[in-house]
């Protein structure tokens, strides 16, 4: 039997940090690779496919451009949140907070001129998300309760939230039928920024904040306080960082970020709220922020990345017949070979025989 | 507001009760037998949701129903093995792996559901589990119909509980894996192997959950529906830490819960007039929540739980 031990990297190769996430992504392309012969395609083909749907034209271009935002928002939540170890999985409710703020304050009980309305709407949306979070962490904070489940399980409570709110009192009268809010007024929607496209502001709006977020944690005491806490939070409050108010602030960062993917979809996207606002963004937010190793600029680019498998997915599927569900089988794939990645890079991994003395 | 109280002296509940605690029962005493060991397993939704789907496809493409839960628990034990891969024999980040493995799991039974069933609008049935009589028993009033015409899945499910408890508490596997758990050092300086304890709680575990899923779909219904899981893995996370780590507790607290569902669906039909049926659907989730909150005072992790074990480093 091959034994091996893990002996820690004093310094990783610089080499090794740069290529690894390239060698995942591939590793999990060739794994899918197998799941698309299984389907009877041709692997090289369906790949073709899928990267003409993904940036083949203007239009597909600007479609996985405008995927991105609400997926680079929910990642930067995510980024936040695991740099301090606060495992915040309730992007997605977050997210669906974020719209139903959208949709009482944008569509109609508030009346801005555009220039202050779409930001006044960001700050509703980041509010709202924030305010889900408040009592999840100080529950933690207070008496231990462990924030993954917690988060994971207000998702359906918020899902549930939101079926009600479109079914009942928010319903669209005009709707004809389909559970969807109101309209956002014409002054809160974002402009398209591509003409006959649907891209739109909300893709430059994450950017901004992409580079927000890396100031933040980079160039400011809160963001050394967050990864001292996420590195060892028992050292860091003897060195006398404030834990309590760390935590909350991560936690209101992060939850601000994914309520803001809400303001995107609801505003910038659709311009009303449904019930499949997000075929799981929050959860792709996951996978976004590991794949960049939770640097905020690298999530515009594994943002970007992920939005075009999810739309290259779907012009593969009707092309090839294979199940647009190989997107997610990838996207997960993408997620465990990262988590590969990154032993090798931490690790060296050292084999040796069970005869022979260690 | 005497129908209220009528409900709870109904068969009907208890049996439904039952069954709705199976599923969670497995999927509980899956997870509690992971974290014992020191691995927290967040893929339980996805491996649930996989195993619900193989067990299906088994009986769907032709072979009886034992087989179907015999597929699911090996898939399950598949998923499990590579979580412990993972997580045990590399220390990756176990909450990241587990959600990791619950996107792989559940994201590759939809994509096999669709390749085996391209076009299927209206989900084909299967002849799932019919209830038994148990002789005797099951003629007696009231108990006979609450506890004693439920399917043989019912049954297995309560003899996999005890063969859990004996696991747990009386045989040498069963003291190693809460050791592992507790003080892996410990466990090491007897001679005995950590990742291999680990490995087998981690794989044993997940076998749980998949069959757990699978009593969905053979049992409780008959067809498999994409996202049908709908946060029953995450929801037996909330009752492991409720349960305190303890199989026993964790019967009780599914029964406790199962039993308040069985509840909310009876009162809804009571009620519905009146409260929409949303919120009635959110109680699970929000009762989880209570449940942790309760618990809290009194939660004490295995203090192993989530430290990867490294040969050779001292902790």
């Amino acid at each position: 039997m091959i034994k091996f031990r893990l002996e820690e990297r004093a310094k990783s190769p610089y080499w090794l940090i740069i290529l690894s996430p390239f060698i995942a992504i591939l590793v999990a392309i060739i794994l899918a690779g197998i799941l698309i012969v299984l389907a009877g395609a041709n692997p090289f083909e369906s790949y073709y496919q899928l990267i003409i749907g993904a940036f083949g034209s203007k239009n597909s271009f600007a479609e996985t451009l405008a995927r991105a935002t609400p997926i680079i928002l929910t990642g930067l939540a995510a980024s936040i949140a695991f740099r301090a170890k606060f495992w915040n999985i309730g992007a997605e409710g977050q997210l669906y907070f974020g719209a139903l703020a959208t949709t009482l304050f944008g569509t109609g009980l508030v009346v801005l001129p555009s220039i202050l309305m779409i930001p006044f709407l960001f700050i509703m949306g980041a509010l709202a998300g924030g305010l889900l979070l408040l009592p999840l962490v100080l529950l933690k904070l207070y008496y231990k309760v462990d924030e993954v489940v917690t988060t994971l399980l207000l998702n359906f409570v918020v899902v549930l939230l939101v079926s009600y709110l479109l079914e009942g009192p928010w319903k669209d009268p005009m709707s004809l039928g389909w559970p969807q809010g109101k309209s956002v007024i014409d002054d809160g929607v974002l402009p398209q920024i591509l003409s006959k496209t649907r891209l739109h502001l909300g893709f430059i709006i994450s950017i901004f904040f992409a580079f927000s977020v890396w100031f933040i944690l980079s160039k400011t005491v809160i963001g050394y306080r967050i990864k001292s806490v996420g590195l060892n939070a028992a050292a860091a409050s003897h060195a006398g960082v404030p834990i309590f108010k760390t935590v909350l602030i991560v936690a209101l960062l992060s939850g601000g970020m994914a309520g803001m993917a809400g303001v995107t979809e609801t505003a910038g996207l659709k311009g009303y709220l449904t019930l499949d606002l997000s075929p799981g963004f929050g959860y792709a937010g996951i996978a976004v922020a590991m794949l960049a190793n939770l640097n905020p600029i690298g999530v515009i680019f594994s943002g970007v990345f992920l939005a075009s498998i999810y739309v290259g997915a779907d012009a593969m599927s009707r092309a090839m017949n294979v199940p647009t569900y190989l997107a997610d089988v990838i996207v997960a794939l993408t997620v465990l070979c990262i988590l590969l990645s990154l032993v090798f890079v931490h690790y060296k991994i050292l084999f040796f025989g069970v005869k022979k003395n260690d | 507001m005497i129908e209220f109280i009528e409900i709870i002296f109904t068969a009907g509940f208890w049996a439904a009760t039952i069954r709705i605690a199976c599923p969670l029962i497995l999927a509980t005493i899956g997870e509690v037998l992971c974290e014992r060991a020191g691995v927290l397993n967040l893929g339980i939704e996805g491996i649930m949701s996989i195993g619900a789907m193989v067990g299906w496809m088994t009986v769907f493409l032709g072979a009886d129903l034992y087989t179907g839960i015999l597929a699911a628990l090996i898939i399950g034990g598949l998923f499990g093995l590579l979580h412990s891969i993972f997580t045990v024999y590399l220390g990756a980040s176990q909450h990241v792996t587990g959600i990791g493995i619950t996107m792989l799991a559940s994201s590759l039974g939809f994509f096999c559901f669709k390749l085996i069933l391209p076009a299927s609008t209206t989900p084909p049935k299967i002849k799932p589990f019919q209830p038994i009589d148990i002789p005797l028993l099951s003629e007696l009033p009231f108990l006979g119909p609450a506890f004693f015409q439920h399917t043989p899945f019912t049954y297995l499910a309560i003899l996999v509980v005890i063969f859990a408890f004996w696991l747990m508490n009386s045989t040498p596997l069963g003291l190693s894996i809460k050791m592992a758990g507790e003080n892996p050092m410990a466990l090491e300086a007897q001679g005995i192997d950590v990742f291999l304890v680990r490995t087998i709680a981690v794989v044993l575990g997940s076998a749980l959950m998949a069959v757990g899923g699978a009593y969905l779909t053979l049992s409780a219904f008959d067809a498999f529906y994409f996202g049908m899981i709908n946060g029953r893995g995450w929801i037996a996370i909330a009752l492991v830490i409720f349960a305190s780590w303890k199989p026993e507790r964790a019967l009780l607290g599914a029964l406790l819960f199962a039993g308040l569902d069985a509840y909310q669906v009876r009162a809804q039909q009571l009620a519905g007039a009146i409260i929409p049926y949303q919120f009635f659907l959110m109680l699970p989730f929000l009762l989880s929540i209570v449940a942790m909150v309760i618990a809290a005072k009194r939660t004490r992790y295995p203090k192993a739980l989530l430290i990867p074990f490294r040969r050779g480093e001292r902790h």
